[in-house]
């Protein structure tokens, strides 16, 4: 059976500002196979598709579908053409049933409830979606809510599928599920692209994998002719020398003790699965992992601001005795004596109040320290124009509000703070996320600046380069588990890279 | 018995300016749309209302028609509450304006209007303004032939009602009937629900929430009209008419949002709004009664948020403004 070309996008481009987050890519999509787009984050894998179901328009590039050039200006114009994109977030009212659901928005006569649940019905047996078309979606699962998304657009009569991480928010159990209605799509001729950073899904379900690497297309494989390892290569590249300073400390000693620790979210979904590990002063301790493996609730039970069903994080004290930090609220860990500073990956919703200035942020650590019922102003202030010039902070002055900074300044602000308060632990989450090269070093400098003053330093960042010459070891967490340690001076992207998307394998036992 | 009777047919009399109040308002809440504007929007109806009807039978004379009066009073009314609805509208859907601080403006807006024009007319013709007693009658006769009237207990209690009574019974049918069959009441639903997942489904978020808004506040307005005419005795009065429309939004809240509720739920409140008058107990003071239909209404929103049950809960999106560009 020879497979038709259902798609083929060529020398597609797209900039967002100097950004380029597509470089003249090309792709073909057949019917009758999955294709696995495959990159790390912001390698511009959903660009690509959004491109595909009309929500951007290439900059340049052609798209054709069964040799015919077409034009696609907005999702309904997608509809049209039979392509269909269920994203990360399901866009469904919560008081219909599955049926009004698939059917809203949709004009084809006269309504009839009962003739389109039948309709419903006959694709879901067609291709083994289990659902109760009569059901309302408040009282569905996320596996459920995502079976409605694809059925709606069956219903559309899409032949052409793009799933956006479908199984980021799925079980084990689900996410098989997925996968056979998949198959029974492909089987029935539809094409089939499920954009993806995980490589045991690409192995299991795809046909062919095509990979991005920072908005350049790599290459097209044939799933059946190659392996992780290859794709992974594919997809980190060569390592980029980046020259960052990375000096050694003395003498490091144990600051903070992880054990077995394991967090579990609202839905019962294990976000953290007894994670150990130690932090030393004058270290700078990496975290790697694919987005979403745990790096944030690790932050967050660090810090007192997540729940943590079991395990232990014990802070060690200059004169060597321990604190149990698990179970304090922040107010309280601050009231131990432990010095920990958190620089959070929201900076404006988490870290900073944005119509602030930066004296009234700053003065969110210290607000306390003032008597009665007057703010004390002074301190804040000062240290809030030595931060300012001591970082370069370009603001018209310190009660300018910081929501109108630019990201650089806004981080700069945060961090200043942050060190200011001299803690003995410093963590960060993507310190230098959408920073600029020069304001991203001067971030480097100051986290090593603060290593070499023997500081424990954890930077959870999502750059493998950076990780590799800014930390002295790197720990890399995948679905929520420690696939290892290594030292980040001996080891390569590739063996990171690996790590990183590979559950439980046996080259993960590392130290 | 008959002080029964006498009771539940004085409380449905009260309940059908309630009953128009709320299905008005529970149309507008169903885009998403909080009007509390429905107080001045009830005032500008019974002004603009008995406005129609005065001046139709002015030009009239005594040929007036009481069909026609009754179908111009129900025109003015519904179109002055549509023009305040639409300033609402305008505000709150384009300019996104706050909904709760546009719907208290309304109020008072709309109750300065309304006293506005009924003293207007009661200067300009000097003194007195009310219809004739032939229209007078028009108004307040009931449908039915006295037969049906005369059967005993049921006739009274079905049967001896204004015509308003039983249109705003059947527009709650009407409504229920839209919004659980047709298409349109599917998508205004889904308005008021997500509006952004109603516009990536490629549904006319504003053009919903203006038509639900407008015709919401013109069916509300129609509320006000109903009571000038029937309970106020075709005369200008806005003592009884002030806190009617609060009641309203009160009652929107006892029905759930759901039409065919507002059918007997503003049968019960205008019961407990009347009481006082029929119903006197001693050593209890008639403010006791007054407050009664809301005590209900609190009781109502613990129980249905103690419950918990997604079908009983106000739309989702109810007081948000809709921007497609925020994430």
């Amino acid at each position: 059976m020879e497979n038709k070309c259902a798609i083929e996008m060529r020398n597609i481009t797209k900039r967002f500002g100097q950004v380029v987050a597509n470089d003249s890519i090309n792709l073909k999509l057949y019917r009758g196979e999955i294709l696995a787009l495959l990159g790390e984050n912001g390698s511009g894998k959903t660009t690509l598709m959004n491109m595909l179901s009309g929500i951007y328009q290439p900059d340049a590039g052609e798209i054709f579908k069964d040799e015919e050039q077409i034009y696609i200006h907005s999702p309904r114009e997608a509809y049209e053409y039979g392509i269909g994109m269920i994203h990360q977030h399901y866009k469904l009212i919560e008081v219909f049933s599955a049926t009004q659901n698939i059917i809203l928005g949709l004009n084809d006569g006269k309504m009839d409830l009962s003739a389109a649940e039948k309709k419903v019905k006959e694709i879901c047996d067609r291709y083994g979606f289990e659902i109760d078309p009569s059901k309302k979606v408040y009282d569905m699962s996320v596996s459920q809510k995502q079976t409605i998304e694809i059925v709606k657009m069956l219903y559309r009569g899409a032949d052409i599928l793009i799933l956006d991480e479908p199984t980021a928010v799925l079980t084990p159990q689900e996410t098989n599920k997925l996968f056979k209605v998949l198959k029974n799509m492909k089987m029935d001729g539809k094409a089939i692209v499920i954009i993806t950073h995980k490589l045991h899904e690409v192995m299991d379900v795809s046909d062919k994998v095509a990979v991005l690497r920072k908005g350049q297309y790599i290459g097209t494989v044939n799933t059946s002719e190659t392996n992780p390892q290859a794709l992974t290569d594919m997809m980190v590249g060569h390592a980029v020398s980046l020259n960052i300073d990375r000096p050694k400390y003395a003498e490091p000693k144990k600051k903070l003790i992880v054990e077995g620790l394991t967090c579990i979210d609202a839905e019962g979904i294990k976000k953290l699965d007894s994670v150990s590990f130690c932090a030393y002063t004058g270290e700078i301790l990496g975290v790697a992992g694919i987005s979403g493996s745990g790096q944030k609730e690790l932050l967050e039970a660090m810090t007192g601001l997540y729940p943590v069903k079991e395990g232990s994080i014990r802070f060690i004290n200059d004169s060597g005795s321990e604190v149990e930090l698990v179970g304090l609220t922040p107010k309280r860990i601050r009231a131990t004596g432990v010095g920990m500073a958190f620089v959070p990956e929201d900076r404006l919703g988490m870290g900073l109040v944005g119509s602030m200035g930066m004296t009234g942020n700053m003065m969110l650590r210290s607000w306390k320290n003032g008597r009665g019922a007057l703010l004390k102003k002074k301190e804040p202030e000062e240290l809030a124009n030595r931060v300012w010039k001591d970082l370069d902070v370009v603001t018209p002055g310190v009660n300018y509000p910081v929501r109108r900074l630019s990201g650089g300044n806004v981080q700069k602000v945060l961090v200043g703070r942050e060190i200011a308060s001299q803690p003995e632990v410093l963590l960060t989450a993507y310190a230098v996320r959408g920073l600029d090269i020069n304001t991203s070093y001067t971030i480097y400098n100051l986290l090593t600046e603060q290593k070499m003053n023997g500081v424990a330093v954890v930077y959870v960042g999502e750059d493998l380069d950076v990780l590799l010459e800014l930390a002295d070891r790197i720990l890399v967490l995948c679905g929520g588990q420690v696939a290892g340690v290594v030292d980040a001076r001996n080891t390569t992207k590739e063996e990171v890279g690996l790590m990183m998307t590979q559950f439980n394998t046996s080259g993960g036992a590392h130290e | 018995m008959s002080t029964l009777i006498t009771l539940i047919v004085a409380a449905v009399t009260f309940g059908t300016v309630l009953m128009y109040g709320t299905l008005g308002e529970i149309l507008t809440e169903k885009t998403g749309n909080l009007n509390l504007g429905v107080e001045g929007i009830m005032y500008m109806g019974g002004a603009f209302g008995l406005a129609g009807a005065f001046y139709y039978e002015k030009a009239a004379g005594a040929a007036a028609s009481g069909p026609l009066a009754i179908s111009i009073a129900i025109l003015s009314a519904f179109v002055a509450g549509m023009a305040a609805s639409a300033i609402y509208s305008f505000l709150t859907i384009t300019l996104r304006a706050n909904q709760n601080v546009t719907g208290l403006a309304l109020s008072i807006f709309g109750t300065g209007i309304g006293q506005f024009v009924g003293e207007f007319m009661r200067v300009s013709e000097g003194g007195y303004v009310a219809l004739s007693n032939h229209l007078k009658d028009a108004f307040n006769a009931t449908v039915f032939p006295s037969f049906f009237i005369n059967i005993p207990v049921v006739g009274r209690i079905f049967f001896s009602h204004t015509v308003f009574f039983y249109l705003a019974v059947i527009l709650a049918v009407l409504m229920y009937l839209f919004f659980k069959k047709t298409r349109t009441g599917m998508y205004l639903t889904a308005v008021g629900e997500s509006p952004s997942t109603s516009d990536a489904a490629g549904i006319n978020v504003t053009k919903y929430k203006y038509l639900g808004t407008t015709i919401g506040g013109g069916i509300s307005a129609i509320g006000g009209m109903v009571y000038i005419m029937t309970t106020a005795g075709c005369v200008w009065n806005h003592e009884g008419l002030s806190g009617v429309g609060w009641l309203a939004v009160a009652l929107v809240i006892f029905c759930i949002w759901r039409p065919l509720n507002a059918i007997w739920g503003s049968v019960l409140f205008g019961a407990m709004m009347i009481m006082y008058l029929r119903v006197s107990i001693p050593f209890i003071p008639t403010e006791i009664y007054k407050i009664l239909p809301y005590i209900v209404t609190v009781i109502v929103l613990v129980l249905t948020s103690m419950k918990n049950s997604r079908d009983k809960q106000p739309p989702a999106s109810l007081g948000l403004n809709y921007f497609r560009e925020e994430r």
